[in-house]
């Protein structure tokens, strides 16, 4: 049973990010009528997002005529560096602002999004809405990678670690909060973080669609996008802001998303692949669909990697959530939740 | 996605002599077709001259794509090319996960030589059959659904391909590190000594032979495999041209063009396209068995979405439904991999030396990310122009060029004037 | 015994019922419309012909054999072409091959793997397919892509592709949709030329009277998914049910 809550609990940080992946996806599929193969892409600027934060905050100077200033009075050959936030708010501030780069790295991270996702909407998605899915996958597969290589060069091609903040860095003993022996369940304080933070992203992202009469517009364009074209609503502009708001869901996944995983430039493509196949099992323009088949895979697929199932069945965790895909898709075509007649000619 | 068709619009103009007279001229090909394939075949057979232009020890012998590894891989991924067009040029659906069965076939083949024997053609075959039959399979199954569903249903074929053989195949296929010949094998048909690793052959001639031809200051490299993966690229190519102006060939487009109207014509578009999927297959097959005899290694990440992604970039790119795109692609793509990638900083000095330092510095730096080992990113965004304002590919891009010049020397006939108009509508 | 014989078929969606108990008798080689107001079930009838819908209830048999079930390929290999209410063509495509696919469909059956041999060899294809184009006066535009053409020469492909089939049952639906007054007047007279030959039956639904009234040998009333009236155009003519069935909807 320990064992069970244990692989649960860790399929819920994967199954997070697919979910914010597929939620992305989905939003952008379902108001535009894109298949955004450059979707992955805009998760891993959001990591590099996080990364370039934690470099400019840790951007310094050669303190020489600093005698005690930094690591108890002993400096490294004379070479060691003071950043620049540290000069200035004082090294237990400027400590710790460094500490929370990640977290910080949020507020950073939206604008950024909102601008690249824009950017990519207005640039380049816009023109593609009339063109065949196949043109639309072919262009944003170009696009996911030069955005990829882009990045490559920048940031080369080694993952960068990006430490979470040292509160949360350790782990903490799941199993004694719910009655269990100690040091049976336990559970990175990070990973709880993550799936907290999904939690409230997707919950904000429906919370809006439900609630406001920009979201009522965007839900009924997902339903019936001509009929609402011609009430007269501009629709287009609102689905800028839906693909921007997208981006910004994927961005911020890839932000939170870096302790757990150093970030590399091919991340957003390794993690596309298996959003795509996600999106299918929910059911293409499905919103609930993505979100509950992405926690749905991430869970089986940390079922699968457990040692008494590999066992039985050798290698199951490598192709579980293909296996599902290919029998969701012939069997139950529309996916989980998905709608009548998307995507089906 | 009606530009497409470029080329094959223009053979909607052949069949109107045919009706009177019946000659099927060189090979059964007539008219355009013989000239292409008698071109491609010379281009191919003077490969080696035409891609050493420079002499050896010039500034320039880096830019040199005529060395065996290279040509091979020009012709191999040319034939992956050609087959992977054959499905998603003529009939649309476009698989993301045509690696798999390059994988399958490099698989089988490097088996076929590890147990029977080091000659190349049976490993050929059973490369082509194995793939076959995995086409079958995968193709059977994905076939039950179109358009982006198909596309994620090869996809998940061939990444769970990848996978196991990257893990639980291990027995077969050698896992992580992959097969290769090694000195205990012996092949049923080979003798071979206790400790010689066997070398792949073609009825005894090595497929790493090479003769060497030096004139003047240039240095041309006849290689045996580079020959024989080349004759089996321009047997793919007739054959793909065959097929192109089959009757087949106009059903599969007519399943790009409307497959409910198909269905209304007593068409079952099912079968048509599972054929068109195994055949692609099987040139994906042929190819991963080409490579095997070539190199006589293989490896799981052969089959990786990457690799299924990187036929699709090349058949878009030369220009998809049409015959000679993929093959340009192919070519294109492997000679920017192999030489674009070679270009450094420092051959960008020598060539902007004639400037002002400043000009040449600025130069240097703008165009330094494209080169070297940002090449991908030079492929990224060519693709990218490709996908956006030329639908057809190179191809496309050559006879709008051509079209250009034609329209000022002579009258435009018929076919031209509709496929200018079907340009400028699709503009 | 009419060579399609539609006997008590039922269709609903949801709710809503979209064919009630529709009998249906087409005699062979006469024109049967079938008129009605909007949303009477014409539509749904003529899809529960091709096996494009399967009806909840009833029998639908053409030349003695059912219908039901089967694929829509296999349908019009039965004999039984369509013509849809907005053109289906191959737009991609040359005109001239638009039409030589469906007369290898006729020749090759439902699939054939003839991937080797080259289309130009095909002469006795090259031959029919000709002929067909220039019965409806195409011949000229043989090789233009079929997607450029206008809706008149769009409908008159077509047709052209369902006759090249040379069908025992051609259904057509609306096939002056939309059309200007002088294109319905060229249709119209392709039809009457069809029919003049009296090598195949034909089933039309149609909205303009004047179309109905030049071709059509019997006419059927459809309202709510139900036949209110058969007979012959003249006595439709002047029928009370007709006329409050479609409440001056109809310029007879």
């Amino acid at each position: 049973m320990d064992g069970l809550i244990l692989q649960i609990l860790n399929g819920l940080d994967k199954g997070s990010a697919y979910a914010l992946i597929a939620l992305g996806l989905t939003l952008i599929f379902g108001t535009l009528g894109v298949v955004n193969f450059a979707h992955g892409a805009l998760f891993m600027i959001g990591a590099f997002c996080a990364v370039t934060l934690q470099r400019i905050l840790n951007l310094g100077f050669v303190d020489e005529g600093a005698t005690s200033s930094s690591v108890g009075g002993f400096s490294f050959g004379g070479a060691q560096e003071t950043p620049y936030v540290e000069h200035w708010f004082g090294e237990a501030v400027g400590g710790t602002i460094i500490d929370w780069s990640v977290p910080l790295a949020i507020l950073f991270a939206i604008p950024v999004m909102m601008l690249v996702g824009i950017a990519m909407e207005r640039g380049l998605i816009k023109h593609f809405y009339k063109r065949p899915h196949a043109d639309q996958i072919l262009v944003t597969f170009g696009l996911a990678i030069v955005l990829q290589e882009v990045v490559k060069f920048y940031f080369g091609a080694n993952p960068i670690p990006t430490p979470a903040p040292d509160a949360f860095t350790g782990s903490f003993d799941f199993g004694v909060l719910i009655g269990y022996d100690p040091f049976t369940i336990v559970y990175p304080y990070w990973r709880l973080v993550y799936f907290v933070f999904a939690m409230v992203i997707i919950a904000a992202v429906f919370g809006f669609l439900q609630f406001t009469t920009f979201g009522m517009v965007v839900r009924a364009g997902m339903a019936d996008r001509e009929t609402v074209g011609l009430l007269g609503i501009d629709i287009d502009k609102r689905f800028t802001i839906m693909f921007a708001i997208a981006a910004c869901v994927a961005g911020l996944a890839g932000v939170m998303y870096t302790p757990i995983n150093s970030p590399n430039y091919h991340m957003g493509m390794d993690f596309l692949v298996l959003s795509f196949v996600v999106v299918v099992v929910g059911g293409m323009g499905s919103l609930p669909g993505a979100v509950l088949a992405g926690f749905l895979l991430g869970i089986l697929e940390s079922f699968a990697s457990m040692a008494e199932v590999i066992d039985i069945v050798p290698g199951i965790n490598q192709i579980i959530i293909y296996l599902v895909a290919i029998v969701i898709l012939l069997t139950r075509p529309r996916g989980l939740m998905g709608r009548k007649g998307v995507m089906e000619e | 996605m009606t530009d497409q068709t470029t080329d094959t619009r223009m053979d909607a103009t052949r069949p109107r002599a045919s009706a009177a007279h019946k000659s099927s001229g060189l090979l059964g090909l007539t008219g355009k077709d013989l000239g292409l394939f008698i071109i491609v075949a010379l281009l191919t057979i003077l490969a080696p001259f035409i891609l050493n232009p420079f002499p050896e020890g010039s500034a320039l012998a880096q830019f040199n794509g005529g060395y065996p590894d290279l040509m091979q891989r020009f012709v191999i991924f040319g034939i992956f090319a050609i087959g992977f067009n054959i499905l998603f040029g003529l009939t649309g659906y476009l698989s993301f996960g045509h690696a798999a069965f390059l994988g399958v076939g490099s698989y089988a083949a490097i088996w076929m030589m590890k147990l029977l024997t080091l000659n190349v053609i049976p490993a050929i075959i059973m490369s082509i059959v194995f793939a076959g039959i995995f086409a079958l399979v995968v193709g059977y199954i994905s076939l039950r659904r179109s358009g982006i569903y198909f596309s994620i249903l090869t996809l998940a074929f061939a990444q769970m391909s990848y996978a196991l053989a990257y893990s639980v195949l291990t027995p077969i296929t050698g896992g992580e590190t992959g097969l290769q010949l090694k000195a205990t094998d012996t092949p049923l048909l080979s003798n071979l000594g206790p400790t010689e690793i066997g070398r792949a052959n073609f009825f005894g001639v090595d497929m790493r032979a090479s003769y060497e031809m030096a004139i003047g200051d240039w240095l041309f490299t006849f290689n045996a495999g580079y020959y024989i993966a080349a004759v089996f690229m321009l047997l793919s190519f007739y054959l793909a041209i065959r097929l192109f102006r089959s009757p087949f060939g106009m059903m599969l487009r007519a399943v790009k063009s409307n497959q409910q109207r198909m269905n209304y014509t007593g068409l079952n578009s099912r079968p048509y396209t599972l054929a068109a999927f195994v055949i692609s297959g099987m040139y994906a097959g042929l190819a991963g068995g080409l490579m095997v005899a070539m190199d006589t290694q293989v490896g799981p990440e052969r089959m990786f979405w990457t690799a299924s992604g990187e036929v699709v970039l090349m058949t878009i790119l030369g220009g998809a439904g049409t015959l000679i795109g993929p093959v340009l692609g192919a070519g294109m793509i492997k000679y920017m991999e192999n030489i674009v990638s070679k270009i450094n900083d420092g051959i960008l000095h020598q060539w902007f030396a004639f400037m002002p330092d400043g000009i040449e510095d600025f130069l240097v730096f703008v165009i330094h990310p494209f080169i070297g080992k940002g090449w991908h990113l030079t492929l990224g965004l060519l693709f990218m122009l490709v996908v956006i304002f030329l639908p057809g590919g190179l191809v496309e891009g050559g006879q709008r060029i051509a079209s250009v010049f034609r329209r000022k020397e002579t009258k435009t006939s018929t076919v031209e004037k509709s496929a200018a108009e079907q340009q400028q509508h699709s503009e | 015994m009419g060579i399609l014989e539609v006997k008590n078929v039922g269709k609903r969606f949801g709710g809503l019922q979209a064919l009630g108990d529709v009998n249906l008798s087409v005699k062979e080689n006469t024109c049967h419309a079938i008129i009605g107001p909007n949303g009477a079930g014409k539509s749904t009838l003529l899809n529960c012909l091709i096996g494009k819908l399967i009806p909840d209830t009833g029998s639908v048999m053409f030349d003695g054999q059912s219908v039901l079930g089967r694929k829509p390929h296999e349908i019009n290999q039965m004999g039984i072409s369509r013509v849809f209410q907005t053109p289906e063509i191959f737009g991609d495509l040359s005109v001239f091959e638009n039409v030589m696919i469906p007369c290898f469909a006729k020749r090759d059956g439902s699939f054939r793997m003839h991937a080797y041999e080259s289309c130009d060899a095909e002469t006795d294809i090259i031959a029919k397919a000709e002929a067909m184009l220039d019965e409806v006066n195409m011949l000229e535009k043989r090789n233009v892509v079929a997607s450029s053409l206008s809706r008149g020469d769009k409908r008159r492909l077509e047709m052209a592709m369902c006759l090249s089939q040379k069908p025992k049952l051609l259904l057509l639906d609306e096939p002056t949709a939309g059309m200007a007054r002088a294109d319905t007047n060229n249709t119209i007279d392709l039809l009457k030329t069809i029919k003049a030959k009296g090598e195949l039956t034909m089933c039309i639904i149609e909205h303009d009277m004047h179309v109905v009234f030049s071709l059509a040998d019997r006419i059927t009333v459809l309202a709510q998914g139900t036949p209110l009236v058969e007979d012959t155009p003249e006595n439709i003519k002047g029928h009370p049910k007709v006329r409050e069935a479609y409440l001056g909807e109809a310029e007879v």
